[in-house]
């Protein structure tokens, strides 16, 4: 029987009650949203928190509404609310498909976008999803809030710019018009993490050439997420697939996978080329609306 | 700590520590054993009970975190003695074998019934996509789905 070893628990009320009781608490305490990352994790004694500050009960934190030319994502949101959004589906494809590929529709029942956010595993796929939106977050601690971009959040493998004393409490993802975005993922079985996966957002202009272009790759040792040089490859270019190979291999040669049980380096490098070739032409027909 | 929780319909007040795990305390507390407990690492989708009416993987719930919930486990989908249309699915459609994964399936089936009581093949597969099980190859288990979902009414009069 694995269990966790003994903390002590608290239930939050509020964000300012969340955020006086991580302090009370000290270095020791962890808030748990979903618990399916850390849950699994202190029961193999990855994680020992002393307390844990449960944070389902805040249902301030639980929306998704759209203000202005802005998104706004509470931090409790569930990955099944994602998914079932139309407006999510309508305005960011991106996170509909990789909802779609995220765990199972149970773990999905559970996980939340800021769980996800802030554990920050290379696997995780928000993470890059957020970061293809250039997604801006908030945190907020006891002295305010501060709103950071995605680069300056992810500080590393499990590692952000969120204190022990702070809450993640609000995801915003910019609306741009004539956008269109995509994921794709491979994995070795339904409900697994990714060997690779790759998204991209891509906005055209009124004469069809790309204004922006954002292109983001899971699990595959990418620094920062983003393929910088791929995206400047794109920029003031009209859409072909001769330039979306051309983007591809740039992204996968400045990739750096490693070898474990999910495939040899070649392999997921070449996984990421092929699937950033894909994410681009689909993102490209759903900026153009050639796709319902 | 102590915790109250409705389970089943009935209200419970018991005590856990705060790291019991949701399925533990259904088990071995509570003693509904119908909450079957396999992989411990929130992958086989045997410990799947309902809690607020959604499927969720007991392993990786804290007991704590249930309490003020309404919690639904295999024990409590049998009404005045009448099987589930989803118990008397897997009867008619052989959606088991050795029956190890058979509680959390039906749980998993009872909540999208709930939800579309008319789910394609499709949508049905892809509700039990985070459960395992080893012996019946799922084709039986949709069936079944199946077959409650065309025998909604009836089996409840
Ligand atoms: C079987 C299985 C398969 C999975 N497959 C995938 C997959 O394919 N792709 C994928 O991306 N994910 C996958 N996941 C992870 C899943 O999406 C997690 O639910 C998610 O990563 C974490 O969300 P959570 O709400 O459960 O976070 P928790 O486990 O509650 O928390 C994770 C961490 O974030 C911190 N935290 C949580 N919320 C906040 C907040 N608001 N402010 C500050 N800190 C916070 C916690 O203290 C903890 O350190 C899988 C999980 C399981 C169990
Ligand atoms: S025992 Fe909970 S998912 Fe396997
Ligand atoms: S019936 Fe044996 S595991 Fe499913």
């Amino acid at each position: 029987m694995q269990v966790p070893a003994p903390f002590d628990y608290a239930r939050a009320e509020s964000v300012e009650d969340a955020l006086s009781l991580l302090q009370r608490h000290g270095p020791e305490s962890r808030v748990i949203a979903g618990g399916h990352s850390l849950l699994p994790m202190m029961k193999l004694r990855l994680a020992r928190p002393e307390w844990l500050i449960d944070i389902n009960d805040l249902f301030e934190l639980d929306y998704l509404v759209e203000d202005g030319g802005t998104v706004r994502i509470g931090a409790l949101t569930r990955h099944a609310t994602l998914l079932a959004s139309d407006l999510i589906a309508r305005l960011f494809p991106i996170v509909t498909d990789a909802e779609k590929v995220i765990a199972d529709p149970i773990v999905r029942n559970r996980g939340t976008i800021g769980g996800s956010l802030c554990q920050a595993d290379p696997a995780e796929d928000l993470s890059t999803v957020c970061e293809v939106l250039r997604a801006e977050v908030v945190i907020r601690g006891l002295d305010g809030e501060r709103v950071l971009t995605m680069p300056e959040m992810h500080r590393g493998p499990y590692e952000t710019a969120v204190a022990q004393d702070e809450l993640l409490t609000e995801i915003r993802f910019p609306v741009l018009p004539r956008s269109g975005s995509a994921y794709e993922k491979v994995e070795r079985r339904v409900g697994d993490w990714a060997i690779a996966a790759a998204g991209a957002s891509i906005t055209l202009s009124p004469e069809g050439t790309i204004t922006h272009a954002a292109i983001g790759l899971t699990s595959v040792g990418l620094d920062g997420r983003t393929a910088t040089r791929a995206e400047e490859r794109l920029l003031g270019q009209r859409p072909a697939d001769e330039l979306f190979d051309a983007a591809a291999a740039i992204a996968a040669e400045d990739c750096n996978p490693v070898a474990d049980q999910r495939g040899p380096v070649d392999y997921k490098r070449h996984l990421a080329a092929e699937l950033t070739r894909r994410v681009l032409r689909r993102a490209t027909e759903r900026a153009a609306g050639e796709e319902g | 700590m102590q915790i109250t929780l409705t389970v089943n319909g009935t209200e419970v007040t018991a005590e856990c520590e705060p790291r019991t795990l949701l399925v533990h305390f259904v088990r071995d507390t509570l003693r509904l054993t119908g909450t079957h407990w396999g992989c411990d690492t929130s992958n086989c989708g045997t410990c799947v009970l309902l809690m607020d009416g959604e499927p969720v993987k007991s392993c990786t719930v804290l007991a704590a975190m249930a309490a003020g919930r309404e919690i639904r486990t295999v024990e409590g989908l049998a009404q005045n003695g009448t099987l589930d249309p989803v118990q008397q699915g897997f009867m008619a459609e052989h959606g088991l074998q050795c029956g190890f994964c058979t509680p959390g399936m039906m749980m998993t089936a009872r909540a999208l019934l709930d939800r579309n009581p008319d789910p394609d093949e499709t949508e049905i597969r892809s509700a039990i996509s985070g459960q395992i099980c080893r012996c019946t190859g799922y084709s039986t288990i949709v069936r079944s789905v199946q077959w409650a979902a065309k025998n909604q009414e009836g089996a409840q009069a």
